[in-house]
C-alpha cells in the first residue's frame, strides 16, 4: 500500500498539540501497529496504552478520525485512503501524556458499586444451579473489556463533566449485570438513583454505537434498570402499596 | 540522587493476572496487609485473553471423570517431567476454585441441568474445561478484579519492578517505578508473590503481549532463585498467520474442541497420519468417530486435532515445510464444514466462538462460518520457570513466592489447555496463603538503600547515554525476537541454537548501548530498554537449557536428536546465577512417584 500521515496528539496536560508522522501501511495493518511503527522509526517516546493486540484487553481506546475506538481493531483498509488519520486520546478523561490518558475516576466509581452477593448455594459442594436462558442476558453485559469507550463518548461526562454525579454507561451496565444475575441478593436501585445518577442518561445510546463488544448497553441495560428505578420510586400504586406492606 | 518513596506491607503481589488476584486476596483475607503492583491498568494482564476455558474435574458433563483422571492427563501432557505434587494439587483443588469463582460473580455457561458446562480440549480425556464462550479468561480476571476491590487491598497500576530487594538470603522487598511519572518507590514487605507471566516477547511470531518480557524469570535468578525446564516453550498450534500484522494472534483451541479440523492445501486431515503411541487408543480412528467425540458422545475418542498442543504444532510445521500448508504459510482450520452435520451452523459457531467470529471479521475480513481459516504455530506460553516447593510455591530463596505462568512444575515437558487458568487459581491461592504464614512468622527485613540506587542508577542509564552511537531499544528487541524465532524455535538444531547465544552476547553489548530519549513520564521508548534486560536474560536461559536437553520431548523438539531418551527422562534442568555472575546449569534428577500415584498413571494409560 502506501506512505500515510499520521496526525497525533503530543504532549500532556499543561500543553498539547498535533504533531504529524509518516509511515509506511501494509496489508491488513490497524492503527495500532501504525503507531508502533511510528514509536520505531521516529518517536520512540510516543506514549500509547495497549496488551492483547486483539480487541480483548481494552487498553488502546482512542479518538481515530474523531470517532471513539481501539486502534488495535480499526483495520487501515476501513479509513478513507490516502487521507491523513487523526489520532487522539479520550476527550472525556484528563491527559497523562500523547495518547494516555488518567481512567483511574473509572477505577474508583466501581468501587462505590455494592458488590455480587450471592443467595446461599443450592447445593451441599457449594454450587447452584442456573439456566442458561436466564444468563444470557448477564453474559452479554459480562462481555464489556472496559474500555470506556462508552465513557467517553457520553456527552453527560464528556461534553458536562458530571464524573461526580453520573458513573457512566459502563458502570450501568456493570450495575445491571449485578442486578439481573440470578444468584445475586442485594439491592442497588437506590444507589443507581441517587448516588449513581441513572437519570442523567437521556437514552441517546451513542455508547452502544461505540461499543466494540456490541454489547447493546441502553436498550437491554440502561432502560431497563431506569424501569426498575421507576417502578420502585416513582410508581404511584407501588408506593401506594409498600405502605401498607409490612416491613421485612 | 534520586529519591525513593517506601510503602510497607506485609506481603507484596507483583502481578495482577489470575495468579496475582487470587494471590492477593489469599493473603489479605488472611488479614495480611497486601499490595499489588501491575505494569498495566487492572484487569489487562494477560489472563484477560486465555479464550477455552480453566481444567478441573467437576464431572459435570461425563461423570467418569475425577481428579485421578485429570492428574493423569497432566503427567501424560506434561512427559512425566512435572513436579507430580502440584500436578496432583491442581487436580484435586481445581473443582473448588471453579466454584469460588462462581461464588464470587462468575457466570460460566450452564449444562441443561443448570450446572457448570464443561467442553473438550486438547489431552483431557472427559469434557473438563468450565468456560464462558471463547472468552474465560476475561471473566475469570473480572471476576478477581472485582471481588478484590472490595477486599482492602492496595493497588499500584502502571508501574514496573526492576529490582527484588534482599537482606542477607531474604526477599524483603522490590523496587520500581511508576510508569506515568518515572518515579522510583520502594515497596517493603515481609514475603513477595511473583506472578508475572511468560517470555513470548522473546520470539517475534507470539500470541502473548508488550508485558510478556520474562520480568518474573528475571527478577527471581537475579535474586539468586533457581529457574526449571526453561527449555519448554510451547508453541500453540493456532495462530492467526494472515494479514501479517495479526500474525501469532491465538485462535483457541475451542474451535477444534467444537468440531474443527485441521486439513493441508490438498483438503487431507493430515493429522489422522501421525498419531503417538501412548494416545494412540485414546485417538478416533475415523473421521466420523471424532465428530461424535466432539458432539458428547461418550462411546467415542477423541479427533486427532485434540491431541497435545506440541504434537500438533509439530504436525502443522511439518506440513508446512514439505509445501502442503496454505498459501500464507499456515494450514487451514475449518469450522464451517460443520454445516453438513448441524442446521444453522453459522448460529452455533457464532454462539459457541463469539470472539473468533468477531477477531478474524474484522482483523482478516473473514467469515469463519463460511470459509476455512489459516493458522500456524505461535508463541505461547512457557513451562519453565521459578522453581517452587509443590504445596507453598516458595522459591529457593526465602520469602520469594511465584505462582501462574513465572512457576514451573505442574506443566512439565508441555501443558494442557485448560490447565493454565486452573494453575492460575490453585497456585495463586497457595502462594498467598503460605506468604501470609511467612510475613506472619517473619520480621520485616532491613532495606539496602545501597541496592536500590543502583537498581535506580541501572534504570535511568538509557537516558545518560550520549544519543551518538546509541541504539533503538526497538531495534534491539526487534533483532532478538527474530534470532530466537528462527534458531530456538519449534523445532531446534544444536547449531543454530549455538548461533542464538552468539547472537545474544552482541545483543547484549548494543542493550548496553540502548538509549532513551526526552523525559521519563510514560516513555515507552525507555520502558522497552529496560525490558531488554529480562528479555535476554530468559533468552539465554532457554536456548543453554534447550542445549542441554539433548532429545526431544513435549514442547522440546530436537531435529538432530529427534526422539525421546530415557536418560533424560530422569532430569530437570535448573539454573543458577553463580558467582562470577554467569549463568550455572545442572541436572536435577526427578523425584520418584509415591506407589499411589504411580499406580492412579498406570489404570489411566
Amino acid at each position: 500500500m502506501a506512505q500515510t500521515t499520521f496526525r497525533i496528539t503530543r504532549g500532556d496536560s499543561a500543553a498539547s498539540s498535533f504533531k504529524d508522522y509518516t509511515t509506511e501501511i501494509t496489508e491488513g495493518m490497524v492503527v495500532l501497529d501504525a503507531v508502533h511503527q511510528i514509536q520505531a522509526e521516529s518517536a520512540p517516546d510516543l506514549a500509547c496504552r495497549w496488551n492483547c493486540k486483539a480487541g480483548k484487553c481494552g487498553s488502546c481506546s482512542a479518538e481515530i478520525n474523531g470517532k471513539p475506538r481501539l486502534m488495535c481493531m480499526t483495520r487501515m483498509d476501513q479509513l478513507p485512503a490516502g487521507e491523513t488519520v487523526t489520532i487522539e486520546p479520550m476527550r472525556a478523561f484528563p491527559l497523562i501524556r500523547d495518547l494516555v490518558t488518567d481512567v483511574s475516576w473509572n477505577y474508583e466509581v466501581k468501587k462505590r458499586i455494592k458488590p455480587f452477593r450471592p443467595r446461599k448455594p443450592d447445593n451441599p459442594d457449594g454450587s447452584w444451579n442456573m439456566q442458561q436462558k436466564d444468563i444470557d442476558r448477564v453474559q452479554e453485559f459480562r462481555k464489556c473489556i472496559e474500555c470506556f469507550l462508552c465513557q467517553d463518548v457520553c456527552h453527560v461526562l464528556r461534553d458536562h463533566h458530571k464524573h461526580d454525579e453520573f458513573v457512566g454507561p459502563r458502570f450501568l451496565v456493570y450495575a445491571a449485570a449485578l442486578e439481573m444475575h440470578p444468584l445475586d441478593t442485594e439491592d442497588r436501585l437506590k444507589d443507581l438513583k441517587d448516588e449513581h445518577g441513572i437519570g442523567y442518561c437521556n437514552i441517546t445510546k451513542c455508547c452502544t454505537k461505540v461499543c466494540p463488544e456490541h454489547i447493546t448497553i441502553t436498550d437491554n441495560a440502561i432502560i431497563p434498570l431506569k424501569e426498575r428505578v421507576v417502578d420502585e420510586f416513582y410508581d404511584p400504586l407501588t408506593r401506594l402499596f409498600r405502605i401498607f406492606k409490612p416491613k421485612t | 540522587m534520586n529519591q525513593y518513596d517506601t510503602f510497607e506491607h506485609d506481603v507484596l503481589v507483583i502481578g495482577a493476572g489470575g495468579a496475582g488476584l487470587r494471590a492477593a486476596i489469599e493473603a489479605s483475607s488472611l488479614g495480611c496487609k497486601t499490595a499489588i503492583v501491575c505494569k498495566s491498568l487492572l484487569g489487562k494482564a494477560h489472563t484477560v485473553m486465555a479464550e477455552g476455558g480453566m481444567a478441573a474435574a467437576m464431572a459435570n458433563v461425563d461423570d467418569r471423570d475425577s481428579w485421578k483422571v485429570h492428574f493423569a492427563d497432566t503427567m501424560r501432557g506434561g512427559q512425566y517431567l512435572n513436579n507430580w505434587r502440584m500436578a496432583e494439587l491442581h487436580a484435586k483443588e481445581a473443582p473448588a476454585r471453579v466454584r469460588e469463582l462462581e461464588a464470587w460473580g462468575a457466570v460460566f455457561d450452564r449444562t441443561t441441568d443448570g450446572r457448570i458446562l464443561q467442553r473438550n480440549f486438547g489431552g483431557h480425556r472427559y469434557p473438563r474445561l468450565a468456560h464462558v464462550g471463547d472468552r474465560t479468561g476475561l471473566e475469570m480476571i473480572r471476576t478477581l478484579q472485582d471481588h478484590g476491590v472490595h477486599a482492602g487491598i492496595e493497588i499500584f497500576m502502571e508501574m514496573t519492578i526492576v529490582d527484588l530487594l534482599k537482606d542477607g538470603d531474604r526477599v524483603v522487598g522490590a523496587i520500581g517505578y511508576d510508569r506515568e511519572r518515572g518515579r522510583f518507590r520502594v515497596w517493603h514487605a515481609k514475603s513477595v508473590i511473583l506472578a508475572t507471566g511468560g517470555i513470548g516477547r522473546a520470539f517475534s511470531v507470539t500470541s502473548n503481549s508488550w508485558e510478556y518480557t520474562g520480568d518474573g524469570h528475571a527478577l527471581a535468578y537475579r535474586a539468586g532463585a533457581d529457574l526449571m525446564d526453561m527449555e519448554f516453550v510451547q508453541f500453540h498450534p493456532t495462530g492467526m498467520v494472515w494479514p501479517p500484522s495479526v500474525r501469532g494472534i491465538l485462535v483457541t483451541e475451542g474451535v477444534r474442541g467444537e468440531g474443527g479440523v485441521l486439513r493441508n492445501k490438498d483438503g487431507k486431515r493430515f493429522m489422522f497420519d501421525d498419531i503417538p503411541d501412548n494416545y494412540k487408543s485414546s485417538t478416533a480412528k475415523t473421521e466420523e468417530e471424532g465428530w461424535r467425540y466432539t458432539q458428547g458422545d461418550k462411546s467415542a475418542q477423541r479427533p486427532p486435532e485434540l491431541l497435545t498442543r506440541d504434537h500438533v504444532a509439530r504436525c502443522i510445521n511439518r506440513e508446512v515445510k514439505a509445501g502442503r500448508g496454505s498459501p500464507h504459510g499456515g494450514v487451514f482450520l475449518d469450522i464451517a464444514w460443520i454445516k453438513e452435520k448441524i442446521p444453522n451452523s453459522a448460529e452455533h459457531i457464532k454462539k459457541k466462538l463469539p470472539s473468533m467470529y468477531h477477531q478474524f471479521n474484522q482483523l482478516a475480513g473473514l467469515d469463519i462460518t463460511t470459509t476455512p481459516m489459516e493458522v500456524g504455530p505461535t508463541t505461547h506460553y512457557v513451562m519453565g520457570g521459578v522453581k517452587v516447593e509443590g504445596d507453598t510455591q516458595m522459591s529457593t530463596v526465602p520469602g520469594l513466592f511465584a505462582a501462574g505462568e513465572v512457576a514451573a512444575g505442574l506443566h512439565g515437558a508441555n501443558r494442557l489447555g485448560g490447565n493454565s487458568l486452573s494453575d492460575l487459581v490453585v497456585f495463586g491461592k497457595r502462594a498467598g496463603e503460605f506468604a501470609a504464614k511467612y510475613a506472619k512468622e517473619n520480621s520485616a527485613g532491613r532495606i539496602n538503600p545501597d541496592q536500590a540506587n543502583e537498581a535506580m542508577r541501572e534504570a535511568l542509564a538509557p537516558f545518560d547515554r550520549p544519543a551518538a552511537g546509541g541504539e533503538s531499544p526497538y531495534g534491539i528487541q526487534h533483532d532478538l525476537q527474530h534470532v530466537m524465532q528462527e534458531n530456538v524455535g519449534i523445532v531446534r538444531m544444536e547449531g543454530e541454537m549455538q548461533k542464538a547465544l552468539e547472537g545474544l552476547q552482541g545483543f547484549k553489548k548494543r542493550a548496553e548501548r540502548a538509549t532513551a530519549q526526552s523525559h521519563r513520564e510514560f516513555n515507552p521508548g525507555w520502558h522497552t530498554a529496560i525490558d531488554l534486560r529480562n528479555l535476554l536474560l530468559v533468552s539465554e536461559a532457554v536456548t543453554i537449557s534447550a542445549i542441554e536437553r539433548k532429545e526431544s520431548r513435549g514442547a522440546q523438539f530436537r531435529d538432530d536428536y529427534p526422539t525421546k531418551s530415557d536418560e533424560c527422562a530422569k532430569f530437570n534442568i535448573v539454573l543458577r546465577r553463580g558467582q562470577d555472575g554467569s549463568m550455572q546449569l545442572r541436572r536435577q534428577e526427578t523425584r520418584p512417584l509415591p506407589d499411589e500415584l504411580k499406580q492412579i498413571i498406570e489404570e489411566n494409560k
